[in-house]
């Protein structure tokens, strides 16, 4: 068992919990990620990993409601336990294994959306600690969904944020303020975009453009996440990858959204129905359109 | 009786058990089980079966015990050399071991040696009675990886000896192929897989769950940080192969490790399961090994019409003859002599049939086997809204990619004596489909039995 040392709601939807998982928090790195489980008959859900402490032994986690799982999964308190945490899984971050002195060389671009803020923070955390400042920016869709964003502050260089209402910081998509930070004279040398796929996809679009280097990262529908299933494969640049243990991080440039977009929908109808049926309960009458 | 046959044993009535996910075979009871062990002759000297037995089991000493009603006896035996007789029983390829070379088979039938052994393990859990524990603890550590068949024999066999073994297993549950691969109709998993596991662990043996080696912890680092003496690595052969043609990442295309893994290991079968599964209405399955027959009849157990895809004709089936028969009786449909170009999907990406071409065969390959041809223009739609690909597994590189000086071949096997699991690197050890590629239960048991004794020997002479 892996105990809840701490839970909160973030924002709508959006939860962060503190896990005492010993092993994880001694081996992970930025990039990386975690499955869980809540009890002996839960699915195994793939999580960010939205930062650790190694003496404490901790994982800290975020996720974001979109399913009956996630769901259940929300309702954990502090002083529960998850039954199963198992990690890290997936590659780290190149950065991490890249020499320090040429990195410090590199002036790196964050870019992250929703909940995409999450992953993005170890990152940028330990460059910060690396003694390297990345500019931040983050998009939300609107003020009361932003999250995190003291948190980053104190790690990022310049930290930039937009919402698509206008609500708060700037106004537009993120795609906007990479634009426009473009057009003020600042130059990149590499971008790391997270979020939901649909931004990374319109992010890497434009970076191409601007022939600036991206890496993305993916979140698949994945089951075991140790390259048994296949469940995860992407392709990029022509080959097919399996995100669990190839990625999650993939060139942006070489990712086919289209089709990722498109597995991400293999079991959505299943999910939703059993969704709406948890959340409805007796008062389920069948207005997801699927149920009899 | 018919001393040249089998006594036969009773299965549930194919077209009921087409439609529910309970044990297939049910087994002999005892009086069967003494009648067909009095057709075994008893071979004194030299007896062809332990021969044919990756394990070497003593069997006719333990069947000669069961023909005197001592089931017991027999229990202890089988115990001296398997760690898992409840699984051998039901999943060994005995056609082609130990009953492929009883003497009793070369005029008639064999003796039905795993039916027996299945008899004996079952009678000995209902009767809760154990296998015999280890004589006294040196307190030497050792760790093996993964909790499947190799794994666990070498683990049971080390513990035996009196060794302190800790298994680290990747998944939340312990038994690795028996638990996500081999399905419940095939192999009970709570009946008979988690108390065999049960058997391994009340030897002393500990099994660490959620531990991806090569990610949680290096080797290195159990070596060097946790205190392990020796390692042995039985990790298996994990990655699915898929066929690389058009239109393989469509919606409703799965690896038949997806598929089973979801079923089996996450209980996608029951409605009440979190883990979702694509129920199709046509399904293809590629290819036609045990894990073809295996996602088949499951995906046939969850409402689906079931075609098997396979290149070759019916004479080159890699499953054994015990599976096709099962699958038969039950409706899968059999597309021989059949192998896919391109799956088609429609606009949103959703399986809508898969095309193929027929095949025919040729001149023997290497593998002596008539290599089979497309004939041209043969080719033809199936309309189907789901696709199995079963086309074989190969070794997880997680391990070996990130253990230091341990070598493997250019199938990214890891490369170890076949006598005692011996590695490139010092105190490291394995076996099974890790070292072998995917190959079954009982040849994985074997390489755990032979790791244990390389470890052992290793570990006395350090």
């Amino acid at each position: 068992m892996y105990k809840i040392l701490n839970a909160k709601e973030l924002t709508t939807n959006i939860y962060q919990m503190e896990v005492e998982a010993k092993r994880v928090a001694k081996s992970c790195n930025p990039g990386q990620f975690i499955i869980a489980r809540m009890d002996a008959d839960g699915e195994r859900i793939p999580l960010t990993i939205c930062d650790y402490d190694r003496e404490k032994g901790t994982i800290t986690i975020v996720f974001q409601i979109v399913g009956a799982s996630t769901q259940k999964m929300a309702a954990l308190k502090a002083g529960d336990s998850f039954h199963d945490f198992v990690g890290p899984l997936g590659c780290a971050s190149e950065f991490v294994s890249e020499d320090l002195e040429e990195l410090k060389k590199k002036k790196m671009l964050f870019v992250a959306g929703g909940v995409g803020t999450a992953p993005v923070y170890p990152q940028v955390k330990w460059l910060h600690e690396h003694g390297i400042a990345a500019d931040v920016i983050v998009g939300s869709k609107t003020k009361d969904l932003l999250i995190l964003e003291k948190e980053m502050e104190a790690v990022a260089g310049n930290l930039y944020v937009t919402t698509d209402d206008g609500s708060y910081g700037r106004s537009g998509m993120v795609t906007q303020v990479i634009k426009d930070l473009v057009a003020e004279g600042n130059h990149y040398d590499v971008c790391v975009a997270i979020g939901p796929m649909i931004m990374m996809k319109f992010v890497c679009l434009l970076t191409k453009e601007l022939e600036i280097p991206t890496i993305v990262s993916l979140n698949p529908i994945m089951v075991d996440g140790t390259g048994m299933c296949g469940a995860c494969r992407v392709t990029v640049g022509g080959k097919v990858k399996f995100a669990c243990v190839d990625g999650p991080e993939f060139d942006g440039h070489q990712v086919d959204f289209d089709e990722a977009m498109q597995r991400q929908q293999i079991y959505k109808t299943k999910e939703g129905r059993d969704f709406l049926k948890a959340k409805e309960g007796d008062t389920h009458h069948g207005g997801c359109g699927n149920c009899q | 009786m018919d001393v040249l046959k089998k006594t036969p044993v009773r299965e549930q009535d194919a077209k009921v058990r087409a439609t529910n996910f309970e044990e297939v075979c049910l087994g002999y009871n005892k009086e069967e089980a003494m009648e067909e062990a009095s057709r075994c002759i008893g071979c004194k000297n030299n007896a062809q079966c332990i021969q044919g037995c990756p394990v070497a089991i003593d069997i006719p000493a333990f069947i000669g015990q069961v023909k005197e009603g001592n089931i017991e006896k027999a229990y202890q035996i089988i115990s001296e050399s398997s760690a898992l007789p409840a699984v051998c029983g039901r999943v060994c390829p005995q056609e082609s071991q130990c009953e492929g070379k009883c003497i009793r088979g070369i005029k008639g039938e064999p003796i039905s040696i795993g039916k027996l052994e299945r008899f004996v393990a079952d009678w000995a859990r209902e009767n809760d009675i154990k296998p015999e524990g280890a004589a006294e603890k040196n307190g030497k550590k050792v760790a093996v990886i993964g909790s499947g068949p190799a794994g666990l024999t070498c683990a049971g066999d080390l513990a035996k000896m009196g060794y302190d073994v800790t298994i680290f297993e990747a998944l939340h549950e312990p038994g690795g192929v028996l638990v996500y691969g081999i399905p419940e109709f095939r192999l009970p998993k709570q009946a008979v897989v988690a108390k065999e596991i049960e058997n391994v662990k009340s030897l002393g043996v500990k099994i660490e769950t959620n531990v991806v080696v090569g990610k949680s912890v290096t080797i290195d680092e159990l070596i060097s940080e946790e205190g392990f003496e020796a390692v042995f690595i039985g990790s298996g052969a994990g990655l699915p192969k898929f066929m690389g043609i058009p239109g393989e990442n469509a919606n409703g295309v799965f690896s038949a490790n997806e598929y089973l893994t979801r079923s089996n290991l996450m209980k996608a079968f029951n409605e009440d399961s979190d883990t979702p599964i694509m129920r199709g209405k046509k399904v293809a399955v590629v290819g036609g090994g045990n894990v073809a027959m295996d996602a088949a009849r499951t995906a046939l157990r969850l409402g689906a019409e079931v075609h098997i895809v396979y290149r070759r004709s019916e004479e080159e089936l890699p499953a054994r003859v015990e599976e096709v028969h099962h699958a038969k009786e039950e409706g899968i449909i059999f597309d021989l002599l059949t192998n896919p170009v391109e799956i088609l999907s429609d606009e949103k990406g959703w399986v809508t049939g898969m095309k193929c071409i027929r095949m025919e065969l040729g001149e023997a390959d290497e593998s002596g086997r008539r290599r089979p041809v497309e004939v041209a223009g043969s080719e033809f739609v199936i309309d189907v809204d789901t696709v199995i690909m079963s086309l074989g597994t190969s070794p997880n590189p997680l391990i070996s990619s990130t253990t230091e000086g341990l070598d493997v071949n250019k199938w990214k096997c890891i490369v170890a004596a076949e006598e005692n699991g011996q590695t490139s690197k010092e105190g490291v050890y394995a076996g099974g489909d890790a070292v072998t590629g995917a190959a079954t239960v009982i040849l994985a048991m074997g390489a755990g039995k032979a790791g244990a004794k390389g470890i052992d020997e290793y570990l006395r002479n350090k």
